[in-house]
């Protein structure tokens, strides 16, 4: 037990009708920080939240959230957190304000302060104008924003987000970004999962990476691009043909593909020699083997892309053998 | 806590109770089908039932309780929906009890049903019932009717939990209502096939229908038995859907 956690688990082990969904995953998540849990579906992103949310019970391992044991003291735990999920949790003929309202009621408050409580998250999620309005008539962003409103009116000391910018057009990710740095600032510890990784780069100061189950790699995003490869081989074909013959030849590797500009993004990694002039030209040789295809050719910092599919590239090669 | 039990009952009343203002459906099965079912009883059906006494006089109670499994078992689809969304994932994470959502549903369809049953009621005196009826009688006929739509509320919330889909959920008011068409609601049981009667002595809608009616109109009351179904199936349901909910959220 450490009093400077706010989240704390170690063996969480989860199945679903003899399917392990969570294969011991292990988290240490500081108090006041932004953490982000990164996996393609189906890692058990959702499951890890579910079981720290005490709204699943592990079927083996411990946590403690907020200073509690999930399973001993989940009415501790509940009072303490608050969870928005995939779909809004969220009464689509209520208005805004009567959602909000309603779980301030629940979340222990008076009428009176469930009433103020409402109309100051109102204000500050930028919902002033729809807020005597019906949910069901609220776009996607609106919603989700409201969504996370409603789970900030018991003031929670965590908040677990599960993929809160799915769905989401730029604009309101962009948004929903800031919304979620606005949290941060507060000093709250905020837990979530995305799929995306420019997502968790900009909001998470940790980052660990879930992957069948398990967790495969963690740190902050530039020790995980460290871990795995610092540095990428852009590679610009002459042609559409070209590309299409270069990807062939990269087979797996390419971590980065933009058809519009017709470039391909290789990790460079493995050796002591990372970098070196002798492996450009090997991977060089290696993608473009008749010295036609690859017009020019970049070498760059790797982005956190790089990192997740080189992390969880056995996943994708299972994959494409299927196809 | 059982303030905060209590506080979060009335929330969800409240939240129930808006939900259902607000879906035309649900007012409409609630006010416009009893109406409607109290006109078809006593002026399509009527003229062909003879029982030795007007028929109105006899079939408003029966009508009543039809009203009663109809308006009640739209919690089955309230309860449904709920489930299927994302709305008891927060509810429980806010550490709102299972059965005090369930409770919210029910306590509103008891709201909604005793509006129903007043109309029900000032439209069957407009056709023609006339109860003769101490204060007492009706205070009494209108509390086992309300008992009733309790118990029927609380096995429909847990039908709705047992299934997946709100219109799954709507197939419950069919079943429900085979009770009361096969009691002594429209006609009195021994004009039904023999087979039937058995069924028809011992199954609740006809003690229900028969204290209603006894206490409005005169006639045999047997209050006791009314009152054991509805606790049993009361006690019942509130058991089965504590289990259902558990079951159906710890995944």
């Amino acid at each position: 037990m450490n009093d400077d956690l706010a989240i704390e688990a170690s063996g969480l082990a989860k199945s679903y009708r003899d399917v392990p969904v969570l294969a011991g995953v292990d988290l240490d998540i500081p108090r006041g920080s932004v953490f982000a849990l990164l996996g393609p579906n189906g890692a058990g992103k959702t499951t890890t939240v579910r079981i720290l949310a005490t709204l699943t019970e592990a079927d083996a391992g411990q946590a403690r959230v907020a200073g509690f044991d999930v399973r001993r003291d989940r009415s501790q735990v509940r009072r303490r957190i608050s969870l928005t999920g995939q779909f809004a949790a969220l009464d689509e003929a209520q208005t805004g304000e009567e959602n909000l309202r309603m779980m301030g009621r629940l979340a222990r408050l008076g009428r009176a302060e469930a009433r103020q409580r409402a109309a100051e998250l109102i204000g500050r999620f930028d919902l002033t104008a729809a807020a005597r309005r019906r949910v069901g008539t609220y776009s996607g962003g609106m919603r989700r924003r409201l969504d996370i409103a409603a789970s900030l009116v018991g003031r929670p000391s965590v908040i677990f987000l599960d993929e809160p910018s799915t769905g989401l057009d730029p604009h309101s990710r962009l948004t929903m970004w800031r919304v979620i740095e606005g949290l941060a600032a507060e000093g709250v510890t905020v837990f979530l999962t995305t799929q995306y990784l420019e997502e968790a780069e900009r909001l998470a100061e940790t980052i660990a990476v879930l992957d069948g189950g398990r967790v495969i790699a963690q740190g902050t995003a530039a020790e995980l691009k460290q871990r795995v490869a610092s540095q990428r081989l852009d590679l610009t074909c002459s042609s559409p043909a070209a590309f299409a013959e270069v990807s062939r030849y990269v087979a797996g590797q390419a971590s980065h593909r933009d058809e519009a500009s017709l470039t391909l993004g290789v990790p460079i990694s493995g050796s002591a020699a990372e970098g070196s002039a002798a492996q450009i030209r090997a991977l060089l040789d290696a993608a473009d083997p008749g010295r036609t295809l690859v017009a020019s050719f970049a070498v760059r910092g790797a982005s956190l892309d790089d990192v997740f599919l080189t992390l969880t590239q056995h996943d994708h090669a299972k994959e494409t053998a299927h196809v | 806590m059982s303030n905060a039990l209590v506080s979060n009952s009335l929330t969800m009343t409240g939240r129930s109770l808006r939900l259902s203002a607000r879906s035309p459906e649900a007012l409409l099965t609630a006010l416009l089908l009893p109406v409607m079912l109290m006109v078809v009883f006593v002026y399509l059906f009527g003229g062909a039932v003879s029982i030795g006494t007007r028929y109105v006089n006899y079939v408003a109670p029966g009508v009543l309780l039809l009203c009663a499994v109809t308006g009640a078992s739209t919690t089955a689809v309230t309860v449904c929906q709920d489930m299927t969304g994302g709305i008891i994932d927060r509810f429980r994470s806010l550490d709102v009890r299972g059965t005090t959502v369930l409770a919210g549903h029910v306590v509103a369809s008891l709201l909604r049903n005793f509006a129903s049953t007043v109309l029900v009621v000032a439209v069957a005196v407009g056709i023609g019932f006339r109860p003769h009826a101490s204060a007492g009688d009706f205070a009494a006929a209108l509390g086992v009717l309300l008992f009733f739509v309790a118990a029927v509320s609380w096995l429909a919330a847990a039908f709705g939990l047992l299934v997946r889909a709100p219109e799954a959920a709507n197939s419950v008011m069919m079943f429900l209502m085979f009770f009361t068409y096969a009691s002594s609601a429209f006609v009195p049981v021994r004009t039904l096939p023999w087979w039937l009667r058995g069924f028809a002595e011992n199954q609740p809608a006809t003690p229900v229908t028969e204290t209603i009616r006894g206490l409005l109109v005169g006639g045999a009351t047997p209050l006791g038995s009314a009152l054991a179904w509805c606790a049993g199936i009361m006690v019942v349901s509130v058991a089965l859907s504590a289990i259902l909910f558990r079951r159906r959220t710890a995944a």
